[in-house]
């Protein structure tokens, strides 16, 4: 099944199998291997990728679907030596350990500073509407969709908080 | 040039003290991190080769019985399919940590339900997936035994698990203070977000392999002995891996079926397990049942200790769940009566997950430690202090070290222990706070490195030593740059790949110690041969930035090299120091709870960890080394549980949306002190392993300020909210 995907600002033209997933189209046909599958299932978020501006799970997305979509993955936000500042961060913070989780909470960080910013609130939030401080129940709040065995939470939450520049270092 | 030290005195020359380049011990930033936050480090499933095929396992749905035959012919009819695989040399389950052979094999014999009893493997993912769950098996089944509880279950007391000192019936009967408890734990999942994954090839005779290994050296001899080829003629590389705790020690079924595949089909095939097969066909930790006696003085002295512990595992497998290792030696008490019972079951394989032993062994005994604590009235950290042994009091050794005192000081100074208020309540929650000592064995493998000093004056590290997220490139960096005087931009470190010197892998606290060592050793001939270039002593060299100071001249490292690369292979040993003295790390957890009066919900507000481990190589990685174990004791006091179906044995909640594994706001802002130690009986660099002492006793430390808040005592862990709220006052 032909599908055009625009990915990191570069079209694609897929031709897959039409059960592939947008996770796997990532790794196995384009060789974009910085998304991470974990589960499968939508229960990780180590595929995480953001499509038109929002975060999705790619494992629970099928590439077909995304027909003239733009995608940015890990790999269209820094590469060594122009890292982001969220990169940046989680090197600093060692918002990591094995790192395999790392791009999918990357990704996902990226796009929760933008819901933040569109005033978006979460769970934890103390209302509905108005602005939103990302304080460390905040961001454990909205990044709690992405696992982390080696539980490097606490400077998960470090990392993103200095890149957001609520912490001066 | 070789440095070979076998570990037979102390070392109390703290040699990486006297460095001058600073590096060690620092929170150097992980040199692969860059790598790792662009997604460009490659783990296993990533090495995609040209005209790569992909393989999907299908498992047994039966927990023993005969595979008498499948229905290829059917499979691979459909479209892209291949080929479909089963026989003699597929495992039955993951080799065990430093097996050096082949697991069980063989397809045909069905020893429970998830074992990985054939391969489809097709053009596409999509194609083999569909493959797989077509294929039509068909099995006889014979009767198995699928829970621990079962009357047909057949219980083994090995002799050398079973051990006894004086009268502890008496012991118990004298005591002023006695608790006599049974705890429960469930079985655990390492749960690595990378799932186990392979991709083999062939080149010629030789097997290519990518696979998520802990421990290379001998992975290579379990895939040679499962294929049925030498050990020369497997190449495998394991670079980064995307987290182990255990899980990945031994070879798993995965990389076998992809290297058995590719030399049939004649192409690179790749075989990852999904979610569901890692929880089925890799390694769970065994459930525990513990049965606990203290007997105690009128001051709180323990005067007698019984620990007998009951745990699983499939039949044939040597390992066994270790609950009672830290039990003899972390207590005084003369009297005691410490056994194993293991019992034989048709359910997924038991293996080593995080801290195999102390993990649910001290959690069991530091509950057990907090019943007395209450029953005495003594503070929990100074019962604890009353009860640390001047010796081993199982066999009277001495301790290379002994920090446990010193841990509780400082983590309850830290805390703010004393300050506490029990009976707080804020709003509908109910406060509480508890404590629990910290224990884990140490020891070291032999490893082996090469390290080369290049003519510009650059280094190289050479080890197939991996990092599973530890911190194996940074602090092998750090070691090299600390001893030869060069900053960690001048140095690559080259990881997880069989033709480098082989090293004892990452595993039991092991990896930092036993690597570093070897890295030390190379760096200290080094030093001795640029040391004679300069015609100085070794010791009263200065390396520091490339450059060499020996009695007052300075010379750029560079031109000492000249123009061939200088070359160190060291090599570490365990040695007398092992077996002479009791080597063990130290810690201590203190945490404040909230428990939901309505709903019996527990939440951690925070929690702290003092730790001892000798020298800490890199303050920043070994802080996020405490912070994954301490998270590990989260999931196991309040979330983690496998569930089986006793009918079956299989894994009722086998992914990772019903098995819960801590997330970010499950954890609080955790802190951790590191206590300065040198300990000379561990290795050259006095240092000792870190990666599991942060979940040795963390549950504990939870379950007794739940304890504290709601006066429920749990014993059966985890503490879920149907376990609380019964025992909760009316509102």
């Amino acid at each position: 099944m032909k599908t055009s995907l625009k990915i990191n600002g570069e079209v694609h033209d897929l031709d897959a199998d039409s059960r592939t997933t947008l996770l796997d189209a990532l790794r196995n046909h384009l060789d974009l291997t910085g998304t991470k599958k974990g589960c499968d299932h939508g229960q990780c978020g180590a595929c995480t990728v953001i499509v038109n501006g929002r975060r999705i799970n790619s494992c629970l997305s099928l590439a077909c679907m995304h027909d003239g979509d733009e995608i940015t993955t890990i790999e269209g936000l820094g590469q060594p030596g122009n890292l982001s500042d969220l990169q940046a961060a989680f090197v600093k913070h060692d918002g990591y350990q094995c790192g395999y989780c790392t791009p999918g909470q990357i990704c996902s960080a990226t796009a929760m500073l933008q819901e933040v910013k569109d005033g978006w609130p979460s769970h934890v939030s103390d209302s509905l509407t108005g602005t939103y401080d990302l304080t460390e129940a905040e961001i454990s709040e909205r990044m709690s969709g992405n696992l982390c065995r080696c539980a490097a939470y606490p400077n998960i939450v470090d990392a993103i908080r200095d890149a957001a520049g609520k912490v001066q270092s | 040039m070789n440095a070979h030290l076998k570990m037979d005195k102390p070392d109390n020359r703290n040699r990486l003290d006297n460095m001058a380049q600073g590096l060690i011990h620092t929170g150097m930033d992980r040199p692969e991190g860059p790598l790792k936050v662009t997604g460009t480090a490659t783990y296993a499933h990533e090495d995609h080769q040209p005209g790569m095929l992909h393989g999907v396992l299908v498992r047994a749905t039966i927990a023993r019985g005969t595979l008498d035959s499948i229905d290829a012919a059917a499979i691979e009819k459909l479209p892209g399919i291949r080929k479909v695989m089963h026989g003699d040399k597929f495992l039955r389950n993951p080799a065990q940590g430093t097996a050096n052979e082949a697991p069980v094999q063989g397809s045909s014999e069905i020893y429970y339900l998830g074992q990985p009893v054939a391969l489809v493997v097709a053009e596409t993912f999509e194609q083999a997936r569909h493959g797989a769950q077509s294929l039509e098996l068909q099995v006889t089944a014979k009767s198995a035994v699928t829970s621990p509880d079962s009357d047909d279950a057949k219980v083994e007391t090995p002799d050398d698990q079973q051990s006894s000192m004086g009268d502890l019936d008496a012991a118990m009967k004298d005591a002023a203070y006695t608790v006599e408890e049974t705890y429960t734990t469930p079985g655990h999942t390492s749960a690595p977000m990378e799932p186990h994954a392979a991709i083999a090839w062939w080149e010629d005779d030789k097997l290519i392999l990518r696979s998520t290994s802990q421990m290379v050296k001998y992975n290579v001899n379990e895939v040679a002995d499962s294929v049925g080829i030498s050990a020369d003629d497997v190449h495998l590389m394991s670079p980064y891996v995307g987290g182990g705790f255990g899980s990945k020690l031994g070879i798993s079924p995965d990389a076998v079926a992809a290297a058995l595949a590719a030399r049939e089909l004649g192409a690179p095939v790749s075989v990852a397990m999904s979610r569901q097969q890692v929880f089925e066909s890799t390694m769970r930790r065994s459930e525990t049942v513990q049965h606990f006696r203290l007997a105690a003085d009128k001051d709180g002295k323990l005067t007698g200790i019984g620990h007998r512990a009951r745990v699983s595992q499939l039949p044939d497998e040597s390992f066994s769940e270790p609950v009672t290792q830290a039990t003899p030696f972390l207590y005084r008490g003369e009297n005691r009566e410490i056994g194993m019972e293991i019992v034989r079951i048709n359910s997924t394989c038991a293996g080593s997950v995080r801290a195999p032993g102390e993990a649910v062994g001290i959690t069991a005994l530091e509950i057990a430690m907090d019943e007395l604590a209450v029953k005495t009235g003594i503070d929990p950290v100074e019962l604890r202090k009353r009860n640390i042994p001047e010796k081993d009091p199982s066999d009277g050794r001495d301790f290379s070290s002994h920090t446990l005192a010193a841990a509780l000081d400082d983590g309850a100074e830290t805390f703010g222990w004393k300050d506490r208020t029990s009976g707080q309540t804020d709003g509908e929650w109910l406060i509480g706070y508890g404590m629990s000592s910290a224990v884990r064995v140490n020891m070291i493998g032999e490893s082996h490195a090469r390290v080369t000093l290049n003519p510009d004056g650059t280094v190289l590290i050479e080890t197939d030593m991996t990092d599973i997220g530890t911190g194996t490139y940074a602090i092998l960096t750090q070691i090299a740059g600390e001893m030869l005087g060069v900053s960690q931009d001048r140095i690559e470190t080259r990881l997880g790949d069989s033709n480098l010197p082989k090293s004892a892998g990452s595993g039991g606290s092991w990896g930092a110690s036993s690597a570093g060592s070897s890295v030390f050793l190379a760096c200290e001939k080094l030093r001795q041969e640029i040391a004679k270039k300069l015609g100085c002593d070794e010791a009263d060299l200065t390396l520091r930035d490339g450059t060499a100071t020996a009695a007052n001249k300075q010379t750029p490292l560079s031109d000492l090299v000249g123009g061939s690369p200088m070359e160190s292979t060291g090599v570490i040993e365990p040695g007398k120091t092992m077996k002479e003295v009791r080597q063990a790390t130290f810690g201590a957890f203190f945490c404040e709870v909230g428990v939901n009066r309505v709903t019996g919900e527990t939440r951690l507000r925070r929690m702290h960890g003092s730790f001892a481990a000798g020298r800490i190589l890199n303050a920043k990685t070994a802080r996020s080394q405490c912070l994954g174990g301490m998270t590990f004791g989260i999931g196991m006091a309040l979330t983690e549980e496998l569930i089986h179906d006793a009918r079956d044995g299989h894994i009722v909640n086998r992914d990772l949306g019903e098995y819960h594994i801590p997330v970010n706001a499950d954890v609080p802002q955790l802190t951790v002190n590191f206590l300065e130690e040198r300990d000379p009986y561990a290795n050259p660099m006095q240092s000792k392993g870190i990666g599991e002492l942060g979940i040795c006793g963390a549950a504990a430390c939870i379950l007794n300020a739940i304890h504290d808040a709601t006066g429920v005592r749990v014993r059966d862990l985890p503490a879920t909210m149907d376990k609380v709220l019964p025992g909760l006052p009316d509102l």
